[in-house]
């Protein structure tokens, strides 16, 4: 215990060019919640506009260039790297008993992408904005558009070599540096989740990579590749865009998955019912969630023939998600459950999944989604799942690792009282753009008709909710580090190798080489519980 | 608009859109059936089994091979069930009746024009006889826009240099919103058009009130004459484009197409991108010389022209 911890290190220097997978990640902490604040407050924004039906707050270029903001930023620079990133690189090394990643000068490279794309896509902010949207739909892109797509587009592109390199690195890792005796089916099922997203990463980006560069040309240098008056073809690149950005979705909730396969079973202090079902479930939603992309595109002009089709891949993707659902459930069967903040965390993660993934089926419907495409139910379903749950997931995994990031520990009732408030305030948000969404609101609409005020106002009322649970941890996690108690090795009685270690974790993670005896979630036996 | 405090369910128009409705109904209460058992098992594992509440823990289960098959099996039969019932409906939403009277729709950033067979012309207003099937064909001039009539629960996205269709049948008379649905640049929210249904028989007096002198074949035949197209195509110097609505046409590479609207399109203003077999590429492209509405107005003529006895290219 002797062994100083991997805070100890003074200086920027010791920050800046560090090649420790921890510290790596608490650069990460503190990029990600920057961007969570940037794209949060562009929400603000759109939903105080929406209070009433008259585009009054903001211009409608105003409001094209709030939403377009509020997706980038969110969707690249916060929702991607958030779990990954953060504690994919805190925990991978230290859950397969390795001492650091597989290329730690990789790593450290790819949080500087991370920022330098952040920051390329912040000058942009800074010169005027966007208004194309997240999904820079072509020909309105490169034809037609006044704002700095291709500043926007550069920020993106830089980024995705950070997602590119995160993705090769836990790849490597989970192959070359589980300890002795960590087989694949004893690996913990955030272990399993990272892999299934890293493959996700290194195969989907490089297309969002090259399909970015190809709307840069168009518009840059009018080399006909998606315009028809060039001789491209708009679809082509709605095929392009969400062959990426399908499986990007998966990006953002496999992990999120991860992390409440841990909270649920160190909740329950038992080991997780059906473990090879959840584990391949994740590899199963990786590989079929390449095959999905064509349900963006029901109303778009794609064949009828090919919707049909996806629209069936559509109802098969579900089945991985639901297995998880039923076996998180059945976990706390026969349970020894403690009713801690992070298992809150899951329990909001659940709820907020199930109801976005239920509602992703109505979509996959082709029927239901002539009418509800474009509309806010599209915004409400892709919220719960991209936003509730996956934040959901990411807050959850804050609380628990925590104390072992940090060595401290935070305000228990706090971290409740937040987990409450973000189930309470989310549904209060996104539940009414159901209603809204079949009544027939357009998305990416400023003005609205006068009968669908009362609705708008509930979302925006929720979001106030929402907003303030989620700044609130800001507060009591940082308070935290000076007034907290200092955290045990062990807080949540929980197995696992990262709480058999100290908090915070020495710079090397362990002692002596490990070597595992065990199965992953070994409740059994207080002596598996021996510091390492 | 009314000055209801708030809606709660969209107008039904058609027979169609009661149908989606039913089966949106019927969806939300299977996935119910699904779904209310695990958070039930939720609430009653986190009661029964919370740390020191005295409970048979017992022979805990690791994992259950049937209980996995039945979670996994039940859902996704349930499922198919209703993606079959969502998959007709579909296949009908998309496949337009033959006699369906067709409208020609332009759109553009930020506005609607519609085009009768009549040769009626009407921007961000359409009338439409109640219980007749209607098919618009439709293209945009710049951005990709979607026409989406939430009263009738369909929508289809407009492209700019392709030809994409929508048609319906509505019940009821009435006068119905319609948006564009996909984001299209700064006025995107004030896209808006009104769908009227009229009585067959108003609809007939509004189609006299709003008579043109020539209807959009004749308009059509006006542009054909302007802008010369007879001095080769009428003179054998070009193919003949007798009944060229209804032929297939083979290129100098051996391939054929049917002479549809988006083949008859791309040959005006792409005349030389496939080239009809046996003839020279003489044609020049009437890309500047002619807009959408135009080519609409000029491909009802095209489509209209009978078959003639002699044709040089079967």
């Amino acid at each position: 215990m002797s062994s100083p911890s991997y805070l100890d290190a003074q200086g920027l220097r010791s920050w800046f060019l560090t090649h420790d997978h921890k510290r790596i990640a608490v650069l990460y902490i503190i990029t990600v919640t920057f961007f969570f604040f940037a794209g949060g407050l562009a929400a603000s924004l759109i939903r105080i506009e929406l209070v009433t039906p008259e585009g009054d707050l903001l211009t409608a270029d105003g409001y094209n260039r709030a939403f377009t903001l509020h997706g980038v930023i969110m969707v690249w620079f916060f929702l991607i790297p958030s779990i990954p990133s953060v504690f994919g690189n805190f925990l991978v090394p230290i859950m397969i008993g390795a001492r650091d990643m597989a290329f730690p000068r990789l790593n450290l490279l790819s949080w500087y992408l991370l920022l330098g794309g952040g920051l390329f896509t912040l000058l942009a902010l800074l010169l005027g904005g966007v208004d194309t949207g997240w999904t820079f739909y072509t020909p309105l892109s490169t034809m037609f558009s006044n704002g700095h797509v291709v500043a926007v587009i550069c920020g993106v592109f830089i980024a995705g070599f950070s997602s590119i390199l995160t993705g090769i690195n836990i790849i490597a890792t989970v192959h070359t540096l589980r300890a002795p005796g960590m087989t694949w089916m004893r690996l913990p099922l955030f272990i399993w989740s990272m892999y299934a997203t890293s493959v996700i990463l290194v195969l989907a980006t490089p297309v969002l990579a090259i399909t970015l560069l190809l709307v840069a040309a168009e518009h840059l240098f009018n080399i006909g590749v998606f315009d028809p008056n060039l001789g491209g073809d708009p679809l082509l690149f709605q095929h392009l865009f969400w062959f990426y950005s399908h499986p990007a979705v998966y990006i953002m909730i496999l992990p999120a998955m991860g992390v409440v396969s841990e909270l649920i079973t160190a909740a329950a202090h038992k080991r997780i019912f059906g473990y090879e079902f959840v584990a391949w479930s994740s590899v199963a939603i990786a590989i079929i969630g390449f095959l999905v992309w064509g349900h963006h595109m029901f109303v778009a002009g794609q064949s009828m023939y090919a919707s049909l089709v996806f629209s069936l891949l559509s109802f098969l993707v579900a089945i991985p998600s639901a297995i998880k659902a039923y076996n998180w459930s059945a976990t706390l069967y026969k349970s020894d459950l403690t009713l801690h903040a992070p298992f809150l965390f899951a329990l909001t993660f659940i709820g907020l999944f199930i109801i976005g993934g239920v509602t992703g089926l109505f979509l996959a419907l082709l029927a239901a989604d002539l009418h509800a495409h474009d509309t806010y139910f599209v915004v409400a379903h892709f919220h719960y799942i991209m936003v509730g749950a996956a934040v959901a997931g990411y807050f959850g995994a804050l609380h628990f690792w925590w104390p072992k990031i940090t060595g401290r520990l935070y305000s228990a009732l706090w971290g409740k009282i937040t987990a409450v408030l973000i189930f309470c305030g989310f549904n209060l948000t996104f539940f009414p753009q159901f209603l809204l969404g079949y009544l027939g609101m357009p998305r990416r609409y400023h003005s609205y008709a006068p009968d669908l005020q009362f609705l708008n106002v509930m979302s925006s009322a929720g979001a106030s909710i929402l907003a303030l649970a989620y700044v609130l941890p800001f507060f009591y996690l940082l308070a935290s580090l000076r007034w907290g108690e200092r955290a045990p090795m062990n807080p949540w009685e929980a197995a696992g190798l990262e709480w058999r270690v100290p908090s915070p974790p020495p710079a090397h993670n362990f002692q002596s080489p490990v070597t595992v005896d065990f199965e992953a979630y070994d409740y059994t036996e207080q002596a598996r519980r021996d510091p390492l | 608009m009314s000055e209801r405090f708030t809606r709660l369910w969209p107008e039904q128009a058609s027979t169609y859109a009661a149908q989606v409705d039913w089966l949106v109904i019927g969806f939300t209460a299977m996935m119910v059936l699904f779904v209310v058992p695990v958070f039930v098992a939720l609430w009653v594992f986190i009661w029964r089994y919370r740390r020191g509440r005295p409970a048979n823990r017992d022979r805990r289960p690791q994992g259950n091979l049937s209980i996995e098959v039945a979670w996994i099996v039940l859902p996704f039969i349930g499922s198919l069930i209703v993606f079959g019932f969502s998959a007709w409906l579909f296949m009908n939403a998309r496949t337009p009746p033959s006699d369906a009277l067709e409208i020609q729709v332009t759109a553009r950033q930020w506005m609607w024009k519609f085009q009768h067979p009549g040769g009626q012309r009407e921007i961000n207003t359409l009338h439409v006889p109640a219980r007749r099937p209607v098919k618009l064909t439709m293209i945009s001039e710049d951005a990709i826009h979607s026409l989406f009539l939430p009263a009738l629960r369909i929508k289809q996205d407009v492209l700019p240099g392709r030809y994409t269709m929508l048609w319906f049948q509505a019940e009821r008379s009435g006068s119905y919103e319609a948006f564009c649905a996909e984001y299209c640049g700064t006025d995107h929210a004030a896209m808006l058009a009104r769908l009227v249904v009229l009585e067959p028989a108003h609809y007939q007096r509004w189609l006299e009130n709003n008579g043109t002198q020539a209807d959009l074949v004749e308009q059509g035949q006006v542009l054909y004459r302007q802008h010369g197209c007879g001095r080769c195509h009428d003179q054998g110097l070009a193919p003949s484009l007798a009944g060229i609505g209804q032929r297939t046409v083979t290129f100098t590479d051996g391939s054929q197409a049917t002479a549809d609207a988006a083949y008859l399109r791309e040959s005006i203003l792409l005349p030389n991108k496939r080239l009809v077999a046996g003839y020279a590429p003489t044609m020049p492209s009437y890309r500047n010389l002619l807009d959408e509405e135009a080519l609409q107005r000029l491909l009802a003529y095209l489509q209209s022209l009978p078959a003639s006895g002699t044709e040089d290219n079967p």
